[in-house]
Order: structure tokens, then C-alpha cells, then sequence
């Protein structure tokens, strides 16, 4: 068998999912990226065509391919746009471990996710080491956003204005939870996520706050480590699974009714990739499903589980426009409930902006590759958000909060970038 | 001219990153929505400017290469499915409304603009654009002239050739021809507006197209009808228009359609019903009211079991939104959705609904039936597995009978999707063996080395 006819049997795992498509197109209609470039290779139904190429052995070698399936958000748009339902995530989530697996992953991400992520401790130690030095090669490039920039000429950090890492990070602020349910009878689990973590440990600490003050009992183990979707996203499934693994035994000690996370992307992460990559292995597969199953987004959890309703907004509360993250509306339908959250929050009102659930163009190691074409992405979610002329901006999901805060700080806009459950615990501090 | 000597004159013409020759670009512009093999072009164009539209077309031409042009590649019928080799035009780098003219009631745009962005635009100015085929979230304009694309509301408003003003396209030697103008009357020359819409490509290439614009209705009216038979409605639709009275979009969806989209979406559809009949009357307030009163009446009286006016936008939007859901849940059922347009005169309806369902039996097929009943333009959906062979043989066998039925009645093959390569076959059978010769015979003397497009419409080229 020549390789070409090896990887075109591995495909053939997709086959059931590919035929769905009907090439309609209407994908065109809501892809963040197709709509900067035009281009058929960047649309779902242009990926999907390559993958059954790959199968049909249309192609010599699989790099054309690979190359183009690894240009996506992973946003999802197109799939919760699909007339005919094709679960374009899991296909391509999919093909991507396919072709990792037959051309084996790029150096550079192979030191990354097999040196670094999968060792949480070290992770966690470089995170700490980083944030003390980072001063000296960078410099504050907005002071009402809090975001930084290169010092001087960096191939790494190119022209960004990033959000540094903290100081202190919130795993050094807080290493473990044990707290009993309180008036609210419940009990969760808190999973932090690395941004969280790492660089806004004020949202993992206003979540704590929120949950106490509901009379939630919280159970956060330490040495969490990253929930694996940049693993899984470049088709190393192998650090993925060491991950989820990993998660899995230490969420195991505690008792608990439900997970949650301040994270859209690692909430979809945990309750659709975890079960989806884990199937090679019963055990783990079962303990996924299990944990994917209790997952909960905060927002959903305050607003469904604990019914947290918004209140009577005043014309004099400050208007705060949202962002809705990919992962949260087209991945898990919440969407009402963080809304209900900003208005909940006492002084706060919601301010609608256009097209509130266009991706910013952050799609993770997508800002990493293709930076230009991303930062196009937020030029235009920038240009919605300004037009509301709220002087704060809520999002539920702290990689969405990364791009808004570079590309409203790159423009030189005075606005706040924020999470609703920061906003929310804010306004229960007395006043 | 070698390969790489044709790609570089074609990068000198469009600019580097508009040509696209690797084989992984290629693959994804071998195909459109129709369901047909795909076939590999050997290079992409998707020129930006005007200029470099001309000089493509002109490049193509003296290099012999056959040229395809692709707006979003939505089209039914494969007519943007390129040749082996050949080239294909993408025209979504060309994609601005050069302008709205609200005095003169007229829009021109650039061939890649999508169909609903226009709509929005003139809509924000206060004006209607009504054409609405079933893609215009993706469709070009361009590619909406090349078709004649219709939507839901052709009976009253009409199809794309009736907002078709006037055209600037190239030829294949690249002279930019122009056609008809800013007037509501023009008749200076040949009608070549009229000739280049529904040419799919095989005339010339749009560069900017002029198109009616019109005030939008001042108040609508929806409405469901539910009937225990498809005959029942049928009749009521014959009623309604010999009544006089003309609703801008007459719909229905035939039992199976109506199951899937209920399984879908669980709108609350009766499904125990033999059809459903989607209404919308619009104009002015008190002649919608007295038109809604007649076509509620004539449901009564042909025996619709149930009808369900809307009061609000809220109940208007559920009830476009089970036709909206139609193709979706269709398309859920099996994996190869094969979309007909076979069209009959209106009268003719019922006796086509009986002949898909000989059909469907008679092949051992699912089809679901759903579409414009008030002008006709039927969608007989085949839900398939294009990997059963056994099946896709029955599902051709069954497509052919289809267009054979809508012949027998005075119809035609298609109604808005156009002829492309899939239906080619059969367009002497619509016409006559001279009508064949005469469009071959225009055919070569606008394109004497058959570079646009060619094989669609009148075949000749597999």
C-alpha cells in the first residue's frame, strides 16, 4: 500500500460525516475568515472538498491539505449555520489527528505541547518566571485596558498589545478549595483554565467570590492543567489525552454536583472534545463523558441553576456592550444568560453592538499563524464595539478578551474589557 | 504558452495572490452544488478590478483555455463546474455596490456583490429589491443574472430578468460590451440584456450589471392553511389566482416534507396533513386585509382543514420559518440531496403532485415535494446515498421521468436553477432541433474558439 492509499483508509473514518455536506455553500455566509480573503480553500465547504480529495487520493502529498485544514477558527459558525448539519468541528478536530498522525507534528509544537503543556508543574513555573521578566522586553501600551507591548523589534510578539501575565498568578493566590455547600445547598467543582489562571486571575477570583457568596460550596483541586484544546487542535492526541487524564485524577478526589468554568473555550472544550478524543480508551472515555455531562458554562450555572435574574436597568447605569464567544453560543446555545448576568450586576445595563456573535478572529493558535488575517477579524468586531459608545466591553471567555484587548488598544480606544462574573462580583461588594 | 508562462501572465493581469495553482486550491473550485463529479480546473483567477477582469478573459481566449466564471458556486445545475484544465474566474474580489440611485430608482453593482447584501442596502435606503432565491445569503448578483434566479416571490414580483436594467460585459476578446442603460425605456439596439440573462456564462463575462429597484410594500400578511390532500390545495392555489387576487409568495410542502421539518424542528406542524399552504398578501393595508379575507374564504371552501393568520411579526416569521426550514430537514434525512425545479403551468400542479408520487413509487424513492406552487416551480427533493450505486441508478432513471412529466405538461425542465451540463440533454426535447442550431449558431459567433463555458446549456462538450 503506498502511503497515499494508508492515509486515504484513515479518512475513510470521516466518510459517514463528509457525505452530509450537500456543498450548498451557505457557509460562505458566516465564515470569519472567508469573509476577509474570499477564498473557497477557507470555507468549511472548501475543507470538507480537501478532506474527500484526501480520501479520493486526489492529491500526490497530504501538505496542501493539512496546511489549508489548519487555516479555522475553529469558531463553529459554519456548523451552526448548516442547513444539512454537518459536525464540521468533529470532522476537522478529527482530521487533524489524522494527518498529525501520518506527518507527525512541527518541532516547534512538539516542544511546546509534549516539553511544556504536558507537565502542568513546569508549565506552571515558566508562567511564573515569565511574568517576572517580562517587564524588560516589553512596555504598557494602554493603560485603561492594561494591555503591553514590544519594547523594542520582537519576532514573537510582532506589533500585539497583549494582556502580560500576572504577577502573581491565582494558582500562587489560591492553590486549593475545599468549602462546604452553603444556603444554596450546592456544590462545584471550579475549573480554572490557564488565562485565567495566568493572566486574569481577578476573573478566577471574582468567580469564587460570586459562588461564596451564593452559598456554593467549591471544590478546586490544585495543580490543575490546560483542558488540551491546543493539543487536540493540532492533532496531538497523545498530549490531549495525557491532559484530560491528568484533569480527570485530580477532579476526582472532591465531591461535587456540577462542574464550571469562567472559560467558554474550555467549557466546550471539556464537554464536547473531551468525550469525542477520548474514545480509545474506555476508562478514561467513560470518566470524560461522566465529568462532560456535570460541565457547566458560569453564566449558565449562576442564571439556570442558581436563577440569578436581571434587574430593572436604570437610563443612568453604564451601558456595557457584549461579545458573544463562538465556543459559548455556537458550540453550547448559552447566550441569554450572560446578558441576564451584565444586567443583573447592579449599575450595569446592557448595550447590544452589530453582529454580537462575529467571531473577534482569536481562535487560539489561529492568532499565533495567521496574526494578520486575525487581527482583520478584530478590526471589525473593534468597529462594532466602538459604534455602541459603552466604554466597557463584557465577554465570557478570556481568550475572546485577549483579542478585543489588542485590537481596542491598538486602535487607541479607552475601553474596558471585561467579564460578566467581574462585573457581576463588583457589584456585590458593598458599596 | 507553457503552463507556468499562462500563470504568470495571468499573475501579471490579476496581481500574485489572486492566481491559485496548486492542487489543493484547485480541488476546491471543482465543484458547485449540484450533485456532479468534480472535475480539477488547472488555474483560479479572482481578479479585483475591471481591468483585470478584461485582460482574464482576453489572456483565456488567446491561450484557448476554457474559461468558467464562479460567484459563491450555489448553482443546481453545474453550470460553474470548470472544464478539465480549463480556468476558472472567481469573481468575489468584485464585490461593490457602485451605487443607489433612489431618484431613479436603480442600483449598479459589480457581478460578486451577494444577493442579500444588496437587498439590505437598497432596503436601507428606503427601496425593494425582490428577487430572493433560496442562497441569496451567499449568491452573487452576477451569478443570479447568469441563471435568471427566481425565489419565493416571483408570482407577484417576478424573477431576476424582470430587475435586469442594463449590463457592461466583456466578450471573449476582452471589449467591454454595453447593454440597455439607467432608463426605464431603452430600445437603442439588439436586446443583448435579454439574450446574456440565463446565459450562464456562455456569452460573455459580467463586469457591471444595472438593476430596477422598487418602493417596498407598505403592509403583509401571512397565513397557514392546512389540507388533508395535495390535490385540496392545489385547487385552492388555482382559486386564488382566478379570483384575482395575486399574494406575493404562495407556497406548499407535500406530507413527507411536512414529517421531516416537523421532526426537525418540532413547530407544532399537523402531521397527519396532506399539505400546507404558506400565504403572504402585501401592498396596501386595506387591500391586503380585503385580499387575506378572499384567499382565507377560497381555503375554506376548497376544505382546508385549518388556517392560521398571523397577527405580528412574531407569527409571520413561524410561519416562514417551517418553508425555511424545508430544505434543511429534508436534507437531514440521507446523506445526497438531489434539488429538482421541474416546473409546470400552475394549472398543471396537481397532476404533477400525482406524477411524483407514481414516481417516487415506481423507483422505490423518497421525495419529498415542497415549493412555489403559485408559479409552478416545483421542488421534488430525492433523499439518497450517491454511494448506493444500485440506488443512484434508480434516482437518474427517476430524474429523467421527472423532466419527461413536466414536458408532457407544457412545462419546462427548470424553473430557476438553470440547465448547466446536468439537464443539457434534454433542452431539445423542451425546444426543437432548430432552436438548438440557432443557440449553437449565436453560441459560435460570439465565441468562435469555445472558451466561455462551454458544454453548458447546449451541450457539445462533455
Amino acid at each position: 500500500m503506498t502511503s497515499m492509499q494508508e492515509l486515504s483508509r484513515m479518512m475513510k473514518a470521516l466518510e459517514d460525516q463528509l457525505v452530509v455536506c450537500m456543498k450548498c455553500g451557505m457557509c460562505q455566509a458566516v465564515c470569519p475568515l472567508f469573509a476577509e480573503t474570499g477564498r473557497e480553500a477557507d470555507v468549511a465547504r472548501g475543507k470538507l472538498a480537501l478532506l474527500d480529495g484526501l480520501m479520493q487520493q486526489m492529491f500526490e502529498d497530504p501538505e496542501g491539505v493539512s496546511q489549508r485544514l489548519n487555516k479555522c477558527l475553529l469558531c463553529g459558525s459554519c456548523a451552526a449555520n448548516c442547513p444539512s448539519g454537518v459536525n464540521v468541528l468533529e470532522i476537522f478536530i478529527k482530521a487533524r489527528a489524522i494527518l498529525t498522525g501520518y506527518q507527525g507534528l512541527p518541532p516547534a509544537k512538539k516542544a511546546i505541547f509534549k516539553g511544556l503543556l504536558a507537565h502542568p508543574g513546569l508549565f506552571d513555573k515558566l508562567g511564573e518566571w515569565g511574568a517576572k521578566f517580562q517587564k524588560i522586553f516589553t512596555k504598557t501600551a494602554n493603560e485603561v485596558i492594561g494591555t503591553s507591548c514590544a519594547r523594542f523589534m520582537s519576532p514573537l510578539i510582532g506589533d500585539r498589545h497583549f494582556r502580560p501575565l500576572a504577577e502573581t498568578p491565582f494558582h500562587k493566590m489560591m492553590p486549593s478549595l475545599d468549602t462546604q455547600a452553603g444556603a444554596s445547598g450546592r456544590k462545584v467543582a471550579f475549573y480554572v483554565g490557564c488565562l485565567a489562571d495566568k493572566i486574569f486571575p481577578h476573573l478566577a477570583q471574582a468567580t469564587v467570590d460570586v459562588l461564596t457568596h451564593h452559598g456554593v460550596g467549591i471544590f478546586m483541586p490544585e495543580n490543575q492543567a490546560c483542558c488540551g484544546i491546543p493539543a487536540v487542535s493540532a492533532g496531538d492526541t497523545e498530549t490531549f489525552q495525557r491532559l484530560v487524564r491528568h484533569n480527570i485524577r485530580q477532579f476526582r478526589a472532591g465531591e461535587y454536583d456540577c462542574l464550571v468554568t469562567a472559560c467558554a473555550t474550555c467549557t466546550s472544550t471539556i464537554k464536547e472534545i473531551w468525550p469525542m478524543m477520548t474514545a480509545t480508551d474506555d476508562r478514561l472515555h467513560a470518566e470524560a463523558r461522566q465529568l462532560a455531562d456535570k460541565t457547566f458554562d458560569i453564566h449558565q450555572f449562576l442564571v439556570s441553576e442558581l436563577s440569578i435574574t436581571g434587574g430593572e436597568a436604570g437610563e443612568a447605569d453604564t451601558p456595557v456592550t457584549y461579545h458573544d464567544p463562538c465556543h459559548l453560543k455556537k458550540s453550547l446555545k448559552v447566550w441569554t444568560e450572560p446578558r441576564t448576568l451584565i444586567n443583573a450586576s447592579r449599575g450595569y445595563r446592557l448595550k447590544e453592538m452589530a453582529e454580537s456573535d462575529w467571531c473577534c478572529g482569536m481562535g487560539g493558535s489561529f492568532n499565533l499563524q495567521y496574526y494578520p488575517i486575525s487581527g482583520r477579524i478584530g478590526e471589525r468586531k473593534r468597529e462594532h464595539i466602538r459604534s455602541t459608545g459603552c466604554r466597557i466591553v463584557a465577554t465570557g471567555c478570556p481568550a475572546c478578551m485577549l483579542q478585543l484587548s489588542d485590537s481596542l488598544s491598538k486602535a487607541g480606544d479607552a475601553i474596558q474589557v471585561k467579564h460578566p462574573v467581574e462585573l457581576y462580583a463588583e457589584s456585590l461588594k458593598p458599596t | 504558452m507553457q503552463a507556468k508562462t499562462i500563470v504568470k501572465a495571468f499573475e501579471a493581469a490579476a496581481g500574485a495572490d489572486n492566481v491559485f495553482s496548486e492542487p489543493a486550491d484547485l480541488a476546491t473550485y471543482a465543484y458547485d452544488a449540484a450533485v456532479l463529479d468534480k472535475v480539477m480546473p488547472a488555474i483560479v483567477v479572482r481578479p479585483t478590478s475591471s481591468e483585470a477582469l478584461g485582460q482574464v478573459v482576453r489572456l483565456c481566449n488567446e491561450n484557448r483555455l476554457p474559461l468558467t466564471v464562479r460567484g459563491a458556486g450555489t448553482n443546481l445545475s453545474g453550470g460553474t463546474i470548470p472544464l478539465p484544465g480549463g480556468v476558472v474566474v472567481v469573481t468575489n474580489g468584485l464585490a461593490r455596490i457602485l451605487e443607489i440611485n433612489t431618484e431613479d430608482l436603480y442600483a449598479r453593482v459589480q457581478p460578486g456583490v451577494v444577493t442579500a447584501k444588496l437587498a439590505a442596502a437598497v432596503e436601507a435606503q428606503g427601496l425593494f429589491y425582490p428577487p430572493d432565491p433560496g442562497s441569496q445569503a451567499v449568491s452573487t448578483l452576477g451569478g443570479n443574472v447568469a441563471e435568471n434566479a427566481g425565489g419565493l416571490r416571483g408570482l407577484k414580483y417576478g424573477v431576476t430578468r424582470d430587475y435586469v436594467m442594463g449590463l457592461d460585459f466583456f466578450d471573449v476578446d476582452g471589449g467591454l460590451v454595453k447593454t440597455g442603460g439607467r432608463t426605464v425605456k431603452c430600445v437603442s439596439g439588439y436586446n443583448l440584456t435579454g439574450l446574456m440573462v440565463a446565459s450562464e456564462g456562455t456569452l460573455g463575462v459580467f463586469n457591471e450589471i444595472t438593476l430596477k429597484l422598487i418602493p417596498p410594500p407598505a403592509y403583509r400578511k401571512a397565513m397557514m392553511a392546512v389540507f388533508s390532500e395535495m390535490g385540496q390545495a392545489s385547487e385552492a392555489v388555482a382559486a386564488i389566482i382566478a379570483n384575482r387576487v395575486v399574494p406575493a409568495t404562495l407556497e406548499f410542502m407535500d406530507n413527507f416534507t411536512i414529517r421531516a421539518v416537523e421532526s426537525y424542528s418540532q413547530a407544532g406542524l399537523p402531521l397527519d396533513a396532506g399539505a400546507l399552504m404558506l400565504v403572504e398578501c402585501d401592498g396596501y393595508p386595506g387591500q391586503v386585509e380585503e385580499d387575506a379575507a378572499k384567499v382565507e374564504s377560497i381555503c375554506k371552501e376548497m376544505g382546508a382543514t385549518s388556517i392560521r393568520v398571523a397577527r405580528d411579526d412574531a407569527e409571520r416569521d413561524k410561519v416562514w420559518e417551517a418553508r425555511r426550514a424545508a430544505l434543511s430537514a429534508l436534507a437531514k434525512v440521507k446523506p445526497t440531496t438531489v434539488l429538482e425545479d421541474a416546473t409546470v403551468p400552475r394549472s398543471k400542479i396537481p397532476a404533477m403532485i400525482r406524477a411524483l408520487d407514481a414516481i417516487s413509487k415506481k423507483y422505490d424513492l423518497t421525495i419529498g415535494t415542497f415549493g412555489h406552487a403559485g408559479d409552478g416551480n416545483l421542488h421534488p427533493t430525492i433523499l439518497t446515498d450517491r454511494r448506493n450505486t444500485q440506488e443512484w441508478e434508480r434516482v437518474e432513471a427517476a430524474i429523467e421521468e421527472i423532466f419527461e412529466e413536466a414536458l408532457a405538461l407544457g412545462g419546462t425542465l427548470s424553473g430557476e436553477h438553470g440547465i448547466g451540463t446536468a439537464k443539457c440533454r434534454f433542452m431539445e426535447k423542451e425546444t426543437s432541433r432548430a432552436t438548438m442550431v440557432y443557440s449553437r449558431r449565436i453560441k459560435s459567433a460570439m465565441d468562435p474558439h469555445n472558451i466561455l463555458n462551454p458544454g453548458k446549456i447546449i451541450g457539445g462538450q462533455s
